[in-house]
């Protein structure tokens, strides 16, 4: 990190570090106690080791000439990608821990850290934020500056944004164990973590668009839409779900200003939003640049990215309500969350559409190389997961569905089968690319990790669709009497075998990743020093 | 339009806008009415705040993620009012910062699950839960015997206050004591808990032991309130029935 800055990027860092450990010092002294205290320790720490990191070696390293600005930055997306693999791990090891409880609740230690509450949200925020959320910021920077042909406006702000965002997942994680939570699902930070990620998130667009302004391509690429809805959306959700009184500005408790049905509706559109947004227009970002790139062949049709880009963007927003049909939510709401949530289908058809019709003439391709073959899987599965999505949607199809197993798996089929497949098909084109190599250190690991992690995601997805169907079904059961069939218990008694059978497509997924991230230490290892690559030449003037 | 879209993608503010724009208007259309409407949300005469001790609980519900597991939301739907009763009204969270209608039923749904079971069985059923129901894959929770630390309850209150939930300076400057007396039903202070958040409100040694405010005392006390707070809902019901 530190070889490839200036001298006065350098000294700009020191200072960034030098007031992170202030920042921490302070929160710390001021909480005294309890979770703040000990995430203004943990920043305090970060900040001194960089201190120690940045200070130790500021006039150790030659000073970088101009020639740096015709190559393009990759540093940090090499520091992302290890950062999205280390929270892949610790995510899905949760996961899998969580799923295996549910199987066995007697595995449970007896004390409160470790238990299914508080495990839980270690689980989503650790694969949402850490792993896929890792993973679009370190894609972004690289898509962003081939498609631009022009290196990042900055070497500092990526380095705070990877950095930054890094402590906010760390504050997450780590406060969900000591209880720390606002209980809003997916969003469960308290408030000063969501004012760093704000401040986070800002830097992270001014760089966005400060490398864009640079850019030497008139066109701005798909991908770089996508990205930015991603960036631009995200940040207006987490703002307006996560506006909240804290009790005290020095303890780690506060209320948040909406309540009952405007909060339920608040929260399940950023909800549901957070799915669209993060987990789904990132990501096609990422899939509009790495698979036309692997497959050797452009995008099928630009004026369906048109169609299918603003089509998400704008029917997304309204289809939150679909979470909360037959509840206390205005009747009016649910109607038009459900009836966006259909329409939804048709731009996101699109784009897997426009995927697949893009490997048309690559075929052989998908069948020898596994990484295509992870993108390929990537786009059906968004394809299921969506049109998945829609027909639960619909307020019949959803009285069954609620509330049970079958919307977790439906949740898997997108992050397992979609999200994480077009992350694992990313990670094998670029860490060979970023280590200077032709391909990854083992090839063969990846095709077994194709096919652990498409065997994983059928079974949990199977699994989960029997479990929930059958839980929608025994609830809703009549005898002849007109009195219900079952008790709730009987229904999770029931939930044995599929419980155990998604915790083993969870372990299947897990190994997986376990071979890739060992495919990856290996590749990066055998790199040794090499200078950021210059693949698509930079331009030198730009265009806007 | 594929022209001007040319247009367009080559000025990066212009998307910038774009995008804010185009991706705003569903929030503006579903979000902003629910706060003008007013049957949105009909406030009953008889609807009332938690206790202090019933909060501290809800915290506690929240800390160890209860929610991811249990709705607090019954949908208007004929099995789900047999096996849970009156379907849930807007109102009846209308002072719930956050709200914890909840999205999954690993467990059953606890939105009328106050009065459904005694004390005892809580205590006993949240120590262990599979003493009390053998096959349930519930977590064991015995740590809740710890003292309830009330620092906070006092803040806690005045915020709430501050966001529109009918704390008055009495209920906030007693909040501590409130607690306390809850759980003491022969203390001085449990007539004060009633005279302050109506007769209704349950004052019991929750976790058995008067002697010591407990964790225990504060989730079960919460439990025991879920559904309480009104009538509502049950009259409503009622009234559809006739």
């Amino acid at each position: 990190m530190i070889a490839t800055l200036t001298l006065r990027e350098r000294r700009i860092g020191l200072g960034l570090s030098i007031l992170l450990a202030l920042i921490g010092l302070a929160m710390a002294a001021l909480a005294r106690q309890g979770p703040m205290a000990v995430h203004g320790a943990m920043a305090l720490v970060l900040g001194l080791g960089l201190v120690f990191l940045i200070g130790g070696a500021l006039y150790d390293h030659p000073e970088q000439g101009r020639e740096r600005l015709a190559r393009y930055y990759d540093a940090p997306t090499r520091f992302g990608i290890i950062m999205a693999l280390f929270w892949g791990v610790i995510g899905m090891g949760v996961g899998v821990w969580v799923a295996a409880l549910m199987y066995w609740p007697e595995a449970t230690p007896l004390w409160p850290a470790t238990s299914f509450g508080r495990l839980r949200p270690v689980h989503t925020s650790g694969v949402i934020f850490g792993f896929g959320g890792n993973a679009l910021i370190a894609t972004s920077f690289y898509v962003l500056q081939r498609t631009s042909r022009a290196r990042l406006a900055d070497s500092v702000s990526p380095w705070f944004v990877l950095i930054g965002y890094n402590l906010f997942c760390l504050w997450a994680a780590s406060g969900y164990l000591m209880g720390s939570t606002q209980s809003k699902e997916y969003a469960e930070p308290e408030w000063y973590a969501d004012i760093w990620l704000v401040v986070v998130w800002l830097t992270y667009f001014a760089l966005y668009i400060r490398t864009l302004a640079r850019r030497a391509e008139p066109h701005i690429y798909v991908a770089n839409w996508y990205y930015m809805a991603f960036i631009l959306v995200v940040a207006m959700l987490h703002i307006v779900n996560n506006l909240a009184l804290p009790v005290s500005w020095t303890e780690a408790e506060s209320f948040p200003v909406w309540s009952g049905v405007q909060d339920a509706m608040i929260q399940w559109w950023y909800g549901h939003n957070a799915v669209a947004f993060l987990l789904t227009a990132g990501f096609l970002g990422m899939l509009y640049y790495f698979l036309p790139v692997r497959a050797q062949r452009p995008i099928w049709s630009y004026r369906l990215s048109i169609l299918s880009f603003w089509g998400i963007v704008f029917f997304y927003m309204w289809a939150g309500s679909h979470h909360l049909h037959y509840t206390a939510l205005p009747y009016w709401v649910q109607t038009l969350g459900m009836t966006f949530s259909v329409m939804l289908l048709v731009p996101s058809w699109a784009s897997a559409g426009n995927a697949l019709a893009t490997l048309n003439g690559a075929w052989h391709k998908v069948r020898d190389d596994a990484t295509l073959r992870f993108m390929f899987v990537a786009a059906v599965f968004y394809g299921l997961s969506t049109f998945e999505g829609s027909f639960m949607a619909i307020r019949p199809v959803n009285s069954l569905s609620h509330y049970t197993d079958w919307t977790v798996g439906h949740v898997h089929s997108g992050t397992l089968g979609w999200v994480a497949m077009i992350v694992f098909g990313a990670i094998y084109t670029l860490v060979p690319k970023l280590s200077g190599r032709d391909s990854m250190a083992w090839p063969q690991a990846v095709e077994w990790h194709f096919w652990l992690a498409v065997a994983g995601t059928l079974v949990y997805v199977v699994a989960l669709w029997n479990a929930g169907i059958t839980q929608g079904l025994m609830w809703r059961a009549y005898d002849a009497n007109g009195a219900l069939s079952y008790s709730f218990i009987e229904s999770v008694e029931a939930m044995r075998p599929y419980y155990a059978a998604r915790t083993l497509g969870g372990a299947l997924f897990l190994t997986g990743l376990v071979i890739c991230v060992l495919n990856c230490r290996a590749t990066m290892r055998a790199a040794g020093s090499q200078a950021d690559s210059a693949d698509r030449p930079l331009a030198a003037h730009p265009a806007e | 339009m594929l022209k001007l879209h040319y247009n367009l993608e080559k000025i990066s503010m212009g998307l910038v806008g774009a995008i804010i724009v185009v991706a705003s208007v569903g929030g503006m259309v579903e979000i902003a009415p629910l706060f003008t409407i007013e049957e949105t949300v009909e406030i009953p005469d008889d609807l009332r705040p938690y206790t202090p001790l019933e909060l501290a609980g809800r915290e506690i519900y929240m800390r160890e993620g209860c929610y991811a597991c249990h709705s607090q939301m019954i949908r208007s739907l004929a099995d789900e009012i047999d096996r849970y009763g009156p379907y849930s009204l807007a109102a009846e969270s209308a002072y719930d910062h956050p709200m914890l209608w909840g999205s999954k039923r690993t467990g059953p749904d606890l939105a009328r699950v106050g009065g459904k079971y005694s004390d005892d069985w809580h205590v006993a059923h949240l120590m262990d839960p599979r003493e009390v129901i053998p096959v349930s894959i519930m977590p064991a929770y015995p740590w809740l015997t710890r003292s309830l630390d009330t620092r906070l309850l006092e803040p806690s209150l005045a915020t709430l206050a501050r966001l529109g939930v009918p704390y008055d300076e009495a209920m906030i400057e007693n909040a501590e004591a409130d607690a306390l007396a809850q759980s003491q039903p022969e203390s001085d202070g449990a007539a004060a808990v009633q005279e302050r958040y109506g007769e209704d409100v349950a004052v019991r040694a929750f976790d058995d032991d008067p002697a010591r405010l407990t964790e225990m005392d504060a989730v079960v006390a919460y439990l025991q309130s879920l559904g309480t707070l009104t009538d509502a809902a049950h009259a409503r019901l009622a009234e559809g029935a006739q």
